[in-house]
């Protein structure tokens, strides 16, 4: 039988990576009483997938960068207000070029992204090594951003959940959505899941690649798509690469719809030794399989970037799937056709970066304040009906 | 007479002539099909490798090549699963500092 649960709730958070521990933390702050639910562990998704990306460098001006920089502040915030053990890192981002045109096209991006509050500097090919001095000779220049960092983002998820805990949010993992609750006039009355009922007047749709299957749950269609990539995890290393480094096709890629798959090396060093090496993009469903041609391409173009590369050992590789929505913006914000149900889902590759923001946003909605970003670009009903 | 319990006694192994590998500077007995890790624990060694960030001991954990507990610097190279790379005659194994790659860090 279903139990249900007593002190009244004011919202169910569906989701326990980053984005839903983050819509957690903000409303618990707020003084909302909120409770989280995922059907596996926390970060058991994408997040735990991650490299833990909190980059502006790769987004063109308008309303992803404009989450992204609130969430760089947000960020800095959280690294103080939490603590060292999210390992979150200032480190600054590095894109670098092989061809002059491809250094003038970077040069034109970052004009656009500094008039929209980006930091970024242009860094000849002659001072790049001073930068990273493993860089591969040859390269025609670069930019540096020194707001990009990085966080390990199954260690944020946790202690954002872990605050949110301590300030009265309660968690239940292994515990699956089956229903959304709504009322005769349509808005949620909060869910039901394997073990409980879970009543509340607000639900955050923070299911992350799954964010489709609950709206489908409430009654509405959220066309999120799964988007695979693979990183690749060496030895432990001493801090040869200091910056997140990454070459100029990468903004192209993350731009790109096409379902083919997508290569382009993103290199960084960890506290804990091992470099990380992405980014691969591909559409094929929550296909599994290990994929050595997508392997082979990412190790080819880490060590083309930085040729000490080569002659140290993988020792594993992982996989996840980014939350694609066709317009690769996310759906954060109240759905127009569900009173009461918040999305914060969709954000791509980009979740672990944007959860703060997106967060925050979700706990000014939730509050009845105006949220600090015009939420309209992130609508949930902007796209077609099937 | 008793007999000494040992793996190969039990399994009734007739493994061929010993030879020898280098462990930092010295010479330990292994046999053939050995794992390095298995020729120094013969040996009462059990440990080849400090951690990185507390300088602690480390030797073989799970055996199987999952853990990577068991590394150490086998033929000038680092990283190497001890529990994985045959002892072959002439090995040269050295005690493993951290990562055992300080010449790269910049």
């Amino acid at each position: 039988m279903l139990k249900t649960h007593r002190p009244p709730l004011d919202v169910v958070v569906v989701g326990a990576g980053v984005v839903g521990a983050a819509c957690a933390y903000y409303a618990a702050r707020a003084g909302l009483a909120v409770a989280v639910v995922d059907r596996g562990p926390v970060a058991g998704g994408t997040t735990g997938a991650g490299e833990g990306n909190l980059l502006v460098s790769d987004k063109e001006p308008g309303p992803e960068l404009d989450l992204a920089l609130l969430s760089t502040r947000l960020w800095r915030e959280l690294a103080e207000d939490l603590g060292p053990a999210m390992e979150y890192e200032a480190k600054g981002g590095v894109v670098v070029a092989s061809t002059a045109a491809g250094q003038q096209a970077l040069r034109s991006f970052a004009a656009g992204q500094l008039a929209a509050g980006v930091e970024a500097e242009e860094v000849p090919a002659e001072r790049l090594r001073e930068l990273e001095p493993h860089l591969a000779p040859g390269l025609a220049g670069g930019f540096r951003y020194p707001q990009d960092a990085q966080v390990q983002p199954a260690l944020a998820a946790a202690h954002l959940l872990r605050e949110a805990r301590r300030m009265g949010a309660e968690l239940f993992t292994g515990e699956s959505v089956i229903a959304v609750d709504r009322g005769p006039d349509g808005a949620v009355r909060g869910v039901r899941t394997d073990r409980r009922r879970l009543a509340a007047p607000a639900v955050v749709n923070a299911a992350g690649t799954w964010g489709g299957e609950l709206a489908a749950l409430a009654g509405v269609r959220l066309p999120v798509l799964p988007r695979r990539g693979f990183v690749l995890v060496t030895e432990p290393l001493p801090r040869l690469v200091r910056h997140k480094v990454y070459a100029a096709d990468y903004v192209a890629d993350v731009a790109s719809g096409s379902a083919g798959l997508q290569t382009s090396a993103v290199v960084e060093g960890t506290p804990g030794g091992p470099v990380l090496i992405g980014a691969s993009r591909e559409r094929v469903g929550f296909d599994r399989t290990l994929s050595q041609e997508v392997l082979r391409r990412l190790a080819v173009q880490a060590a083309e970037l930085f040729p000490v590369l080569a002659e140290v050992v993988v020792m594993r590789t992982y996989r996840g799937f980014r939350p694609y929505l066709p317009d690769h913006l996310p759906a954060v914000g109240e759905d127009p056709r569900v009173p009461g149900l918040h999305h914060a889902c969709g954000h791509e590759g980009a979740g672990i970066g944007l959860a703060p923001a997106t967060g925050l946003l979700i706990s000014e909605q939730l509050t009845g304040k105006r949220p600090e970003l015009d939420l309209a670009p992130f609508r949930a009903d902007r796209f077609p009906a099937a | 007479m008793t007999r000494r319990r040992t793996p190969a006694g039990l399994v009734e192994a007739a493994p061929g002539p010993a030879h020898h590998i280098e462990f930092d500077g010295r010479p330990v007995r292994a046999l053939p099909g050995q794992s390095i890790a298995a020729a120094l624990w013969a040996d009462g060694v059990l440990a080849w490798r400090t951690t990185r960030v507390g300088g602690r001991p480390r030797g073989v954990f799970c055996g199987i090549g999952a853990c990577f507990d068991c590394l150490a610097t086998v033929d000038g190279r680092p990283n190497q699963r001890t529990c994985l790379v045959p002892a072959e005659p002439g090995t040269v194994v050295t005690t493993q500092e951290g990562h055992g790659r300080a010449d790269l860090a910049v």
